[in-house]
């Protein structure tokens, strides 16, 4: 069985439909590309795989479990996580405490144990300093850990989004334009450790991204929107080749 | 010894451990100072207050500095918590002992403000924005207008009540008025000390502290920081922004008693807007977000009016100043660049050599 | 026919609370804040008319239009000075800003005229026009009552106008719509912005004139009850739209007018907010506002 299944998936803002019939599967420990020209909807499928919008149809099946419509801590909880286009991170607090609040529902104390200091909280708050600075490990941040997230140069806030979003321990992570505003080099590394991410961790990807060297040096499927449908998905070379691809990106007919 | 242990703390560690140091060695010197009868009488009267205000800030900062939603409705959860304290002090001080109705008292306080912080919270915190402000300062008009209008007094029947007259209460001649309308609460045991002012300083710290630094702490920090955010890794927000309120809310009420406690009559004007506006300044005055910052203000703006009389006519009115200055000083972002650009010549100046130029 | 008089001396208040909401539902819509300090614009015109009408003796309707003039000044000039500075701080910042400059209008008006209530004179008397009276006397209409919805009516009209058939009131539908397109496209968003804290405060000046006329008691608080009272109507009828403002005032006044006689005039205050909150919980865009979607 698919990690996830999207049948027949949909969403109409008003008169506009945005997104119409997307049917697409994703299989555990694969990296999957989405491209298409601006506003073919590609983020607009991360939204409603992620309940920040209700799609108006459709059917989205995460490990069998219905997740259509469900609220954003739901899905977090099922196991689908993030990053943004425009960056959000939690700007004022510290780059190990961003990570830390990946961790919600992962290490989870009460309210009670926090106010009184009950021994399990030590333990816990132990278990996810642990966890967390071995996350900023992998994406070299370990030694800003203390720093606000903010001050971090543009670069390493890109690679704290993701570190927050695997501490939410997902199975499916989307990842929105990762190497927007990186130079050719840093790039070049987000590949390593995008790739590095998937072997460690055994989990899917799927990634919005416009370079498209990005894109073709990683991903093993790549799906094309256009217009909110999808419009060809293959390997990278068939991709390429695909005429209806090439005229939704010159804008031909 | 003990300050190179200071020194390799955690930061954070390092800075609550010296929020309390300042809390106690205030305490033991101005204790010092009454003992060497080197104390006014009119500074002794301000010492429960102080205590009042520094929790009323502190918990206020809660709400504005760590959830980030602004709330205008602070003495109004003070109020409902003075209100139901005495009530209950008022009820079982004379059966039961002092050490146990006086914190039963304070419980009643913060229990019953903080029942009103679910009702205002619930309906409101499902919507971001500015809501809040105004749903909250609404609650403390109407709270204020409502107490003002309350007869309630008991007879060998039992509780009678009335929002229109005394007289329509139908107390029996032998009853005992509790509350008399805008006359509020009369004849109330004093029972505010400033030990047990500072104790509730250390209790309302202790527990916001730890709830700051623990997973609810952060939770709550996250929402503040970009809600989108934090609903994408899991946080449920209302159930948060409620507990941060709420808790504010409930030593808001704590707060009241303590206060309510300290006079001998007790009216529902005294917690007006004005003092939620005051409260709102302590906090931005200390810094949203700065637990210390609040304390300090709170009582150097509860002590100064005392000793500066003359300005009392424009005590309100500086605190209006003060509330827009520091929000254009510190949020503007051209003054932000401002203010770092004046500090980077000025350090220049002061020190080490100007930078050299970059190579390209 | 004591129900009908409730229902249209409701009405007349709940006119009062649309004019003031319009300032609050045009500043919310296009400069994306509350602007706290709008109750409190109509006080000082109040004030203003108080000086000029009552002491100085001026024509009603010349003490009125100078009441408007020093309202649109003030309203632009703490737009310049305290609002724009922040125009890209968080909301959070500006809300704490616009508490500000409230608090500082009562603070100065309470140096300046004192705290203690002043009777003002209404201006509609004195302009000479008489309470009517339907049904043989049975239920007799007094001028303000009807001065007031007829002047919330033209205002309502003249307003909608504006914004649709005009070159700036496009613009303010432009920058509402998105600011950064707005600009893009070559609205100057600093003096639209502007244009609506001007229309908005001379309108709270008219709002001070007929709420003061109907309820002679001034003081520096005045301003502040109707103030919050109309951002509610602007939320009941949906924050943003012009003719939700004019929908939720009278539907607000109403309410708030039938609850102090039918219920109880200590909790009318509470029942109008009790409106806010099933708002809130029913439908949080109000009766005609849309719903907008967070860009992600």
């Amino acid at each position: 069985m698919a990690l996830l299944e999207v049948s027949n998936l949909g969403i109409a803002f008003g008169g506009l439909q945005a997104v119409s019939q997307l049917d697409m599967t994703i299989e555990k420990g694969h990296l999957y590309g989405l491209i298409g020209p601006n506003g073919a909807g590609k983020t607009t499928v991360f939204n409603m795989l992620t309940g920040v919008y209700r799609p108006t149809e459709g059917n989205i099946i995460l490990d069998g479990k219905d997740i259509t419509g469900k609220n954003p801590e739901a899905i977090s909880k099922a196991g689908i996580a993030r990053t943004f286009q425009n960056i959000r991170l939690f700007n004022e607090m510290s780059v190990l405490d961003n990570v830390k609040v990946g961790m919600h529902n992962q290490v989870p104390y009460g309210l009670w144990t926090g106010i009184l200091r009950l021994p399990a909280y030590r333990e816990k708050e132990h278990e996810m300093n642990r966890k967390a600075h071995a996350l900023l490990k992998i994406f070299d941040l370990d030694e800003q850990a203390d720093l606000k997230a903010s001050q971090l140069p543009y670069g390493k806030q890109r690679k704290l989004e993701i570190a927050r979003a695997l501490a939410t321990n997902p199975k499916l992570l989307l990842l929105d334009e990762p190497a927007a505003g990186m130079n050719p080099n840093e790039t070049e590394e987000l590949m390593q450790t995008v790739r590095s991410v998937r072997d460690q961790f055994g989990i899917a990807i799927l990634l919005i991204e416009h370079d498209m060297n990005f894109v073709m040096g990683i991903c093993e499927e790549i799906m094309v929107l256009d217009y909110g449908r999808m419009i060809a998905r293959g390997d990278g070379k068939a991709i390429r080749n695909n005429p209806k691809v090439i005229a939704a990106y010159l804008g031909g007919d | 010894m003990a300050l190179t242990r200071l020194k390799h703390m955690k930061k954070t560690t390092r800075s609550n451990l010296i929020t309390f140091g300042i809390v106690i060695v205030f305490y033991l010197v101005v204790e010092a100072l009454m003992a060497g009868g080197l104390t006014s009488s009119s500074f002794e009267g301000q010492l429960v207050p102080i205590c009042a205000y520094v929790v009323l800030a502190i918990s206020l900062n809660l709400t504005v500095g760590f959830l980030g939603e602004l709330s205008l409705g602070h003495a109004g959860f003070m109020s409902v918590g003075a209100f139901a304290g005495v009530l209950l002090w008022t009820v079982l001080g004379k059966t039961l002992p002092a050490y146990v109705a006086l914190p039963l008292a304070f419980l009643a306080g913060g229990l019953v403000a903080g029942i009103f912080g679910v009702i205002v919270g619930v309906p409101v915190l499902r919507l971001s924005g500015d809501y809040l402000a105004i749903v909250t300062l609404a609650f403390g008009e109407i709270i204020k207008n409502i107490i003002n209008a309350c007869y309630l007094g008991y007879d060998e029947n039992g509780l009678h009540f009335s929002l229109t007259d005394a007289a329509s209460m139908g107390l029996a001649p032998d009853g005992t008025t509790l509350i008399n309308g805008a006359m509020g609460i009369t004849r109330i045991t004093k029972a505010s000390t400033f030990t047990m002012g500072i104790a509730l300083v250390l209790i309302t710290l202790v527990v916001i502290l730890n709830l700051i630094h623990s997973r609810t702490g952060r939770a709550v920090m996250a929402i503040r920081d970009n809600e989108i955010a934090a609903q994408s890794v899991g946080v449920d927000l209302t159930r948060y922004k409620l507990t941060a309120f709420v808790i504010s809310a409930v030593f808001a009420g704590f707060a009241g008693v303590l206060y309510a406690l300290n006079y001998s009559s007790l009216v529902a004007r005294r917690f007006d807007y004005n003092t939620s506006i005051q409260i709102l300044v302590f906090v931005v005055l200390g810094g949203m977000g700065n637990i210390r910052g609040s304390i300090i203000a709170a009582a150097l703006l509860t002590v100064l009016p005392e000793m500066l009389r003359g300005m009392d006519d424009y005590r309100m009115l500086i605190y209006a100043i003060v509330l827009i200055v520091m929000m254009i000083f510190n949020q503007s972002p051209q003054i932000v660049a401002w203010r770092k650009r004046v500090a980077a010549r000025f350090t220049r100046k002061k020190g080490a050599p100007a930078p050299q130029k970059e190579v390209a | 026919m004591q129900f009908l008089s409730y229902l249209i001396s409701g009405i007349s208040l709940g006119s009062v609370y649309a004019l003031i909401a319009l300032g609050y539902t045009m500043v919310y819509g296009i400069a994306k804040m509350l602007n706290f300090a709008h109750g409190d614009i109509i006080m000082i015109g109040s004030y203003v008319i108080f000086f000029a009408f009552g002491s100085f003796g001026w024509n009603p309707v010349v003490s009125v239009l100078f009441a408007m003039a020093v309202c649109t000044v003030l309203g632009v000039t703490i737009e310049r000075v305290a609002y724009r500075p922040l125009r890209e701080a968080p909301s959070l910042a500006v809300l704490i800003t616009a508490i500000g400059v409230s608090y500082l209008l009562q603070q100065v008006a309470q140096l300046l005229w004192k705290s203690d209530p002043k009777s003002f004179t209404s201006i509609v008397t004195a302009a000479g026009l008489k309470p009517l009276a339907l049904f043989e006397g049975q239920l007799v209409i007094s001028a303000e009552t009807i001065v007031t919805i007829i002047a919330c009516v033209i205002i309502m009209a003249a307003l909608t106008l504006f914004v649709n058939k005009t070159v700036p009131g496009h613009a303010m539908l432009a920058v509402s719509e998105d600011r950064g397109a707005a600009q893009l496209m070559g609205v100057n968003v600093n003096a639209t912005i502007a244009l609506t804290f001007a229309i908005g405060s001379a309108l709270a000046a008219i709002a001070g004139a007929l709420l003061c006329s109907s309820y002679p008691s001034l003081s520096p608080t005045t301003g502040a009850m109707p103030g919050i009272k109309a951002f509610v109507a602007a939320v009941f009828g949906g924050i943003g739209s012009i003719p939700g403002a004019f929908l939720g005032g009278i539907l607000l006044g109403v309410i708030e007018n039938l609850s102090k006689a039918y219920i109880s005039t200590q909790l009318s205050d509470a029942i109008v907010f009790l409106v806010l909150v099933v708002v809130l919980i029913v439908k949080p865009t109000g009766l005609l506002g849309k719903k907008v979607n967070v860009k992600v």
